[in-house]
């Protein structure tokens, strides 16, 4: 594939795209000179053609859940249904003013609403707040909450949370946003948290503990009511990091589990696109002792009207997270995913992941791949370690990674969770047919055939991607982040 | 079961392949108290057909008439290419760039839009995006008490000019982390800040001034003294600003002497639909001495092992997939696809284009707001430069008038009394370039009607 130019490369001065601009320059007299720009940005100065073109032909050097098959673990990169996108972009919905009156907006509110409440439902929470802007923005609100919870009552020993050594780098992160200590807990030799590191962990200055289950090792923590209330008793509270929720949609809930408050994912579980990077959603579902403290706006409904809840309704709340109500297109579509899937259908999707996972997972074991806990069934993800390889054949993960592009499949998430040496985390999703499952097999076993053969040539690919490997040590160190003129 | 491939054929035999006799079987891991809770409360599915008809049905009740609200979300023209090509599968579809070489597509296109609002905010830096102008303010707070060695207060001044749900955001986001929220005081008359009323600060340790450009109130602060102040001060500035508007105001780079320190704010101006509020984005932009305190992903150019270009996140030691607890922020997904989205609007407009929507956008609020002023009742509230953005004072409480005119189809404004009693008549107006006469006449014969009433 040809190397595209940059879109400033393609400029020619006094060009632009002249539909897409006010006919005549309007007068700005009346602003002082001293609050004028003086010299013009540097912007491309292209036609409508060329950016069509380029942003195009930019599109092809990617690959994507529509393109290509994306086990991206811990990320539930599955298809994104056509209609959730279209049905979000309907003109009425699109062009409406996040401070126009509630009155204005009764079918968007409508939507919410019913959003949080089938929320509600799915993970067996009292009350969900839509308002987060992703899954690290909802461990943030959640965490204040547990902080908030713990300040009202004039708990201010606890200083601590804490975090699963195989936990996302978002969790620590979280905890030390809202003001928090990290205690990291070890994963005993069975993927479940070591029990007896959690009892001497927890004590008065635990504000609380932070866990996904199904795991990031791809294991459903068995012993999560013990753990429950080990943590309750010693007075902290339990924070479930929902990134996982696909593998046990409807099959088992957080709220039953003991957790207080939640977030989920919806650009994951619920399927709307991930957009080469965001926007997501991280929906927030509050246990009883929470409530109080909910972020704010909440959708609310009086007979058959929709309003935003604010401080007013709910005063301890720990504010807002956004200028608005968050990404509300991003939840429309969610709600669109939800309606069609309905009871069944969501069930159906913690099941169908699960059988791609456990397939994928056997079918690698039988090929003499090391799964990491053959012992354990899989959730909707599991890790192969590629300790055997790099130890006898010198490839890493890293290096069955960047060949895989090659064979046509995005990577697996590869080196997380840290403590598993040289993993692949492989999330195959609901969406995926058998056959696929079996080429991604084959993949595999071509690409350890071929290290066998010549462990060069698999530690240089990819070969057949828009570029070969890049030196990223030449990134960060001769740093250069953005066009800067014609080049020399 | 919709979206699912499987036929019964394929179950059995992945079942056989597993070893197990049902899916459920799957799942005998989970203790069996938690597990098939049933769901009552869920509907059953609907087909694509079904939800269509919903989605239509509430679409077309929200109704819509010309609007005249801004407050920090603006209505422009879109581009049609521009959601055309964003909604394309290989962008919309993929997630953060992480296989680089699979990815060259997106990387390549978030460092045309580094440069290009490096470029609009005459920064050196800008990052890949963050969730919105609100919470990239208070990560720019974040940011700023890192970068400010010199400073050990945690102490950063927020003018009262500034958008008040951002001041909430932001409050709610650093407020457990020791930093310190001191409100500065607008002049009441002009809606703007006073550099004299720094004075009190004179030589005290502050981290961080932040100043809003426009302000809330839609009028233009002094920039370049305010941040020779804070700067003269040992403070770092914090622009907070509307990327439409720096087509044709003086860019944070170009504040005072030195340029502000770090500048961010709301993109949804450049290509996003309102859409009730979100998805849009936040950007930030930096000093480059800073780039390592900076939130959010980067992307840098590089060459591959055959000399070829090339684009990769950078500097990826501040995130927390890395650095965990010591993280620059928490942040992980982002807004990417709004920026996709915005880097095409940017690339569409160019330098030319922006200043005509710029243009328009100015010369549209002047007109409209002359002409509401010769209405009876209304006066402005405050005099001076602005952008497109007016304060009005009414003879009556605007928040009633508002659902009143909205009732009739036309979205007049912000009601300033939400925030400040003292502004309970005051009334928030923009006119940017998709407003049209007719939607002025609208306005205006709406307004001089309720107005004619008694209040
Ligand atoms: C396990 C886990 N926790 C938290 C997150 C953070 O969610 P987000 O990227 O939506 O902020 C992710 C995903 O990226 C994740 O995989």
């Amino acid at each position: 594939m040809s190397q595209e130019a940059l879109i400033f490369d393609l400029g020619r001065t006094g060009r632009y795209a002249r539909a897409q601009a006010p006919a005549e320059r309007a007068d700005l007299a009346d602003i002082p000179a001293q609050f004028r720009r003086r010299q013009r940005a540097v912007m491309p100065e292209v036609s409508e053609l060329q950016v069509v073109r380029h942003y195009t032909r930019l599109s092809q050097k990617n690959f994507s859940i529509d393109t290509n098959f994306y086990p991206l673990g811990s990320c539930t990169m599955k298809y994104n249904p056509r209609a959730c996108n279209s049905l979000a972009m309907l003109p009425g919905l699109l062009d409406r003013h996040p401070h126009a009156p509630d009155s204005t907006g009764q079918g968007f509110m409508a939507c919410m609403w019913e959003l949080q409440e089938m929320l509600a439902e799915v993970t067996g929470m009292e009350s969900v707040s839509l308002a987060p802007m992703a899954g690290a923005q909802g461990e943030f609100a959640g965490v204040a909450m547990i902080r908030a919870y713990h300040d009202a009552r004039g708990d201010d020993a606890r200083t601590e949370i804490i975090v699963p050594d195989a936990a996302h780098g978002t969790n620590p992160a979280t905890a030390v946003m809202c003001g928090y200590q990290v205690r990291e807990i070890p994963t005993d030799a069975e993927g479940d948290v070591d029990m007896q590191a959690l009892r001497e962990a927890v004590g008065p200055q635990t504000a609380g503990i932070m866990l996904t289950n199904p795991s990031t090792i791809g294991v459903f923590e068995r012993r999560i009511q013990e753990i429950a209330t080990v943590v309750h008793e010693a007075g902290g509270l339990l924070y479930y990091d929902g990134a996982n929720l696909n593998a046990i949609l409807g099959k088992a809930r957080p709220g039953d589990m003991g957790f207080d408050v939640i977030h989920i994912n919806l650009h994951k579980t619920f399927s709307t696109p991930h957009g080469g990077g965001g926007p997501g959603a991280g929906a927030l579902g509050v246990g009883e002792r929470l409530l109080a403290y909910m972020p704010i706006p909440q959708v609310g409904k009086t007979g058959e009207r929709f309003h935003w809840r604010t401080d007013k309704e709910i005063p301890e709340t720990i504010g807002r997270l956004s200028a608005f109500g968050g990404n509300a297109g991003v939840l429309l579509r969610a709600y669109v995913y939800a309606r069609m899937l309905g009871r069944d259908g969501m069930i159906r999707v913690a099941e169908f992941a699960t059988l791609n996972a456990n397939y994928l997972m056997s079918r690698l074991r039988d090929e003499g791949f090391q799964v990491w806990l053959p012992q354990r069934r899989a959730s909707h993800e599991f890790i192969v370690s590629l300790k055997p390889e790099a130890k006898e054949l010198g490839v890493t993960a890293g290096d069955f990674a960047k060949r895989l592009l090659d064979y046509g499949y995005h990577a697996p998430t590869a080196y997380f969770p840290l403590l598993v040496p040289e993993c692949l985390l492989i999330e195959p999703t609901e969406t995926e047919t058998r056959d696929d499952l079996d080429g991604f097999v084959q993949a595999m076993v071509a690409i350890r055939d071929e290290a066998r053969q010549d462990r060069d040539f698999v530690k240089g690919a990819p070969y057949n991607m828009p570029v070969r490997r890049l030196d990223e040590v030449k990134a960060a160190k001769e740093l250069d982040l953005k066009w800067q003129g014609e080049a020399d | 079961m919709p979206f699912i491939p499987h036929t019964d054929e394929d179950i059995r035999q992945m079942l056989a392949g597993i070893g197990v006799d049902s899916i459920n079987a799957l799942f005998d891991e989970i203790p069996a108290d938690l597990r098939d809770p049933g769901l009552p409360g869920i509907p059953a599915g609907v087909t694509e057909m079904e939800i269509s008809r919903v989605m239509n049905a509430r679409a077309t009740g929200d109704i819509l008439g010309p609007c005249f609200l801004g407050a920090g979300a603006y209505r422009h023209h879109v581009p049609a290419a521009v959601w055309e090509i964003a909604t394309r599968g290989e962008y919309y579809s993929a997630y953060t760039p992480y296989q680089a070489e699979a990815s060259q597509g997106t990387l390549q296109l978030i460092y045309e839009y580094q440069s290009m609002m490096a470029g609009l905010m005459s920064m050196d830096v800008s990052n890949a995006s963050l969730y919105d102008g609100a919470s990239a303010l208070a990560e720019s707070v974040l940011m700023a008490v890192r970068a400010n060695r010199k400073s050990k207060s945690g102490r950063i001044l927020v003018p009262d000019t500034v958008n008040p749900l951002y001041r909430d955001v932001t409050r709610t986001i650093v407020g457990n982390q020791g930093i310190e929220l001191e409100t500065v005081t607008s002049n009441a008359s002009t809606g703007a800040l006073d550099v004299a009323t720094l004075k009190q600060w004179d030589g005290e340790d502050v981290a961080a001034l932040v100043i809003q450009q426009p302000n809330w109130f839609g009028r233009l602060e002094e920039a370049q003294a305010l941040t020779d102040w804070a700067q003269r001060n040992g403070a770092l500035v914090i622009a907070v600003v509307n990327p439409t508007a720096m087509a044709v105001l003086t860019p944070p780079g170009e504040w005072g002497a030195n340029g502000a320190d770090i500048a961010c704010g709301e993109g949804q101006p450049l290509g996003i639909p309102l859409s009730s509020g979100g998805p849009y984005f936040g950007f930030m932009c930096c000093r480059r001495a800073f780039v390592r305190q900076m939130p959010g992903r980067i992307v840098g150019r590089t060459v591959d092992l055959e000399g070829r270009t090339g684009y990769t996140l950078t500097l990826q030691a501040r995130e927390q997939h890395i650095r965990r607890s010591k993280a620059t922020s928490n942040i992980c997904t982002n807004q990417g696809l709004m920026v996709t989205a915005a880097t095409m609007y940017l690339a569409l407009l160019g330098a030319e284009g922006l200043e005509r929507v710029a243009g328009h956008c100015h010369a549209n609020t002047r007109q409209l707001t002359e002409r509401l002023t010769d209405l009876k009742g209304v006066s402005l509230r405050f005099e001076g430069p602005y952008f497109h953005e007016r304060v009005l004072e009414l003879d009556r409480p605007t928040e009633p008038l508002c659902q009143q005119l909205a009732s009739q189809g036309v979205l007049a404004g912000y009601p300033l009394g939400r925030h400040d009693k003292r502004l309970s008549n005051a009334l928030l107006v923009c006119a940017t370039e998709t407003v049209t006469e007719a939607d002025m006449d609208r306005f205006e014969e709406a307004l001089g009607h309720a107005l004619a009433r008694a209040a």
